[in-house]
């Protein structure tokens, strides 16, 4: 367990170019090209086609020699970046809520394949076509599979424009770490807004042989005399076969969690209640705090960084020392079920959510606070 | 008497080899049926990849389908994709590595039914890339249900009445579809169940890797092709089934070129 370390940016070394007030989608766009990412293949959806426009007019096949191109939907978007990583490549796509539906068949290969990769998912409130307004209705699929089969990807859920930008080569270097695709969990309130920026250091691209250096000889780059021809595949009729290859899927999954969870506390030490959230809810729950400690209810809040691996270790260390926790939800309650499996019954754990593309406001959620786990108790 | 054992160098002279199995192709069995046309395709590709010296540059790409194992017989990278979805991978390793051979392998439940966006945006892109396209009328590896390109009246375990073209569509074209387009170099129909066949769909392959190599953009070579279990007949019987009525549907030649 360890705690996150804000921001992988060094601020004190960042020129004043690299300073810049941006849209979340677009900080994200631009950290892709500053990552040494090689492909990106998207198709447009609100809210979140800022990051094809942004890449498609900086043309970052003249900065760095990134390729964009729009694909013809979300499903051939998810395999080109299949194609793409397959070859050992830093690609990446993004979309929202009902085109990320439409990628989890080539999510559910990309697992089964251990191809790393990025998508992002810039959330909407569903179900259905939904709305185009920011939900966390996508918890559950981010987090729990999506796809068909036993698999997972690693989450990281960014609750300020500047994370949108630092998760995309932590994103990459953890796919790459683990061979398996990652995904930044973010919704249409941290897409579209605009907030200050450090940008990220430019990274070189890797050379082919710098890819097979770093990561190993895995990737379909030709086959050359000195080595069998690399396959990339999802497939074992034997299963015999496939279910040694999912014991291998378990056991990295469970190094990952070992290693790779991250998350922020805030003012936990003193607290009698725990606000759970991630992403907008928990940039809400910063100022229910506030509130709260001005009324002399001491809260704390706990934001999973990573939605997988969970956070569960400091959710349980605390669930013996406040007198309840609320998670904080724009869905009708996903998380609450991780909060609860950390908890596992010690205290009380309720939820608050608002759906349908309505954000909470500060004074809604101590008020459902007070309401659920203080007169009620 | 005395049992003389012959090598395979008795047999064998030097300098008089007229035929060997490329060595592209892996010694695993082939888990084809015994008349399937997969096998020579499969071989006619890895021969012209090697012919053209390209080995160590090519990538294919195997669908969902008979050939979903193409790479445990193909000695070259492979990656196997998502029904359908081959075009999309292919136009990803291709996008990356512009200097490679990429090539799809696909059947025509793959290529002409769930992969039908794929395979037209790909080739309006003109993705400068090698398409494979096995038409033999029938899904084989499912057990014989109709495919986009099954024939009028032609039977099959989900149209066992015959194929009502009324109601189920049909039989799909999609190779003179995608000649329309300005992105697509090369299109051709050709097949493999005869000798004199076979000549002229190498010469198409090799010709379809040309133009990849010569950034013509896409090559499309379809073979029509048999499959006698899905069809329930004998291999033989099969080959003249497909003379008789696949190539009067589906007649061969280059359409364009």
């Amino acid at each position: 367990m360890k705690y996150f370390q804000k921001g992988t940016h060094k601020k004190s070394k960042t020129k004043m170019e690299d300073v810049k007030l941006m849209k979340g989608n677009e900080a994200l766009a631009e950290a892709a090209i500053r990552a040494g990412a090689d492909a990106y293949f998207g198709y447009p959806i609100t809210p979140q086609s800022e990051v094809i426009e942004y890449l498609m007019q900086e043309r970052p096949e003249d900065r760095t020699g990134m390729i964009v191109l729009q694909a013809e939907s979300e499903i051939a978007a998810i395999n080109m970046v299949y194609g793409a990583a397959g070859a050992g490549k830093k690609a990446m796509t993004s979309s929202s809520s009902p085109g990320i539906s439409l990628k989890q068949e080539g999510i559910s290969y990309l697992a089964g394949s251990e191809l790393p990769c990025l998508i992002v998912n810039v959330v909407r409130a569903g179900p259905g076509l939904g709305t185009i307004q920011p939900g966390q209705s996508d918890y559950f699929q981010a987090t729990k599979g999506g796809g068909h089969g036993d698999y997972r990807l690693i989450v990281l859920a960014p609750s300020t424009v500047q994370e949108m930008a630092d998760f995309v080569d932590l994103s990459f270097e953890l796919a790459f770490k683990y061979r398996n695709p990652a995904m930044i969990l973010s919704d249409g309130a941290i897409g579209q807004m605009m907030e200050k920026v450090y940008l990220p250091e430019q990274k070189k691209r890797l050379t082919n042989e710098e890819i097979i250096e770093k990561y190993g000889s895995w990737a379909t780059t030709g086959k050359t005399k000195n080595r069998e021809r690399n396959i990339i595949t999802s497939l074992a009729l034997k299963p015999e076969v496939m279910e040694k290859h999912n014991i291998h899927l378990q056991e990295k999954y469970k190094r990952i969690t070992e290693n790779e969870v991250r998350y922020e506390e805030l003012q936990c030490e003193d607290a009698d209640y725990i606000l759970v959230a991630y992403g907008s809810s928990a940039r809400i729950c910063q100022k229910t705090v506030q509130l709260g400690r001005e009324k002399g209810i001491k809260i704390g809040i706990i934001r999973p960084i990573t939605l997988w691996p969970y956070p569960s270790g400091i959710i349980a260390a605390y669930a013996d020392k406040v007198k309840g926790f609320l998670s904080v939800e724009m869905n009708a309650g996903q998380m609450v079920e991780d909060v609860r499996l950390a908890v596992n019954g010690k205290t009380p754990v309720e939820h608050f959510g608002k759906m349908g593309g309505i954000i909470p406001t500060p004074a809604e959620v101590l008020e459902a606070l007070e309401e659920k786990l203080i007169l009620n108790k | 008497m005395s049992t003389t054992i012959i090598t395979p160098e008795d047999i064998i002279k030097k300098g008089k080899i007229v035929f060997k199995k490329t060595e592209n192709m892996t010694d695993n069995t082939l888990s084809y049926c015994p008349g399937c046309g997969h096998g020579v395709a499969h071989r006619l590709v890895m021969e012209v990849v090697e012919e053209m010296g390209i080995t160590e540059k090519t990538i294919g790409v195997a669908p969902v389908g008979c050939s979903v194992l193409a790479y445990d017989f193909m000695n070259v990278d492979m990656t196997q994709a998502a029904h359908g979805r081959a075009p999309a991978v292919a136009t990803g390793i291709k996008r990356v590595f512009p200097e490679k051979y990429v090539f799809t392998y696909q059947g025509d439940g793959d290529l002409a039914a769930i992969g039908t966006a794929e395979t037209i945006h790909a080739c309006n892109r003109g993705e400068n890339i090698v398409i494979i396209f096995i038409n033999n009328g029938i899904y084989g590896m499912t057990g014989g249900q109709m495919a986009p390109t099954t024939l009028d009246g032609m039977k099959s375990s989900t149209s066992p009445y015959g194929r009502a073209v009324e109601t189920m569509g049909y039989p799909l074209k999609i190779t003179e579809m995608v000649a329309a387009l300005p992105g697509v170099s090369y299109a051709t129909r050709q097949a493999v169940h005869q000798a004199k066949y076979v000549r002229k769909a190498k010469k198409a392959i090799q010709k379809a890797f040309e133009n990849q190599r010569d950034e013509k953009g896409t090559s499309i070579v379809e073979i029509v092709s048999n499959c006698n279990s899905g069809w329930k007949m004998s291999p033989e019987k099969a080959n003249e089934w497909l003379d008789e009525n696949m190539l009067t549907y589906f007649p061969l030649g280059d359409i364009k070129k």
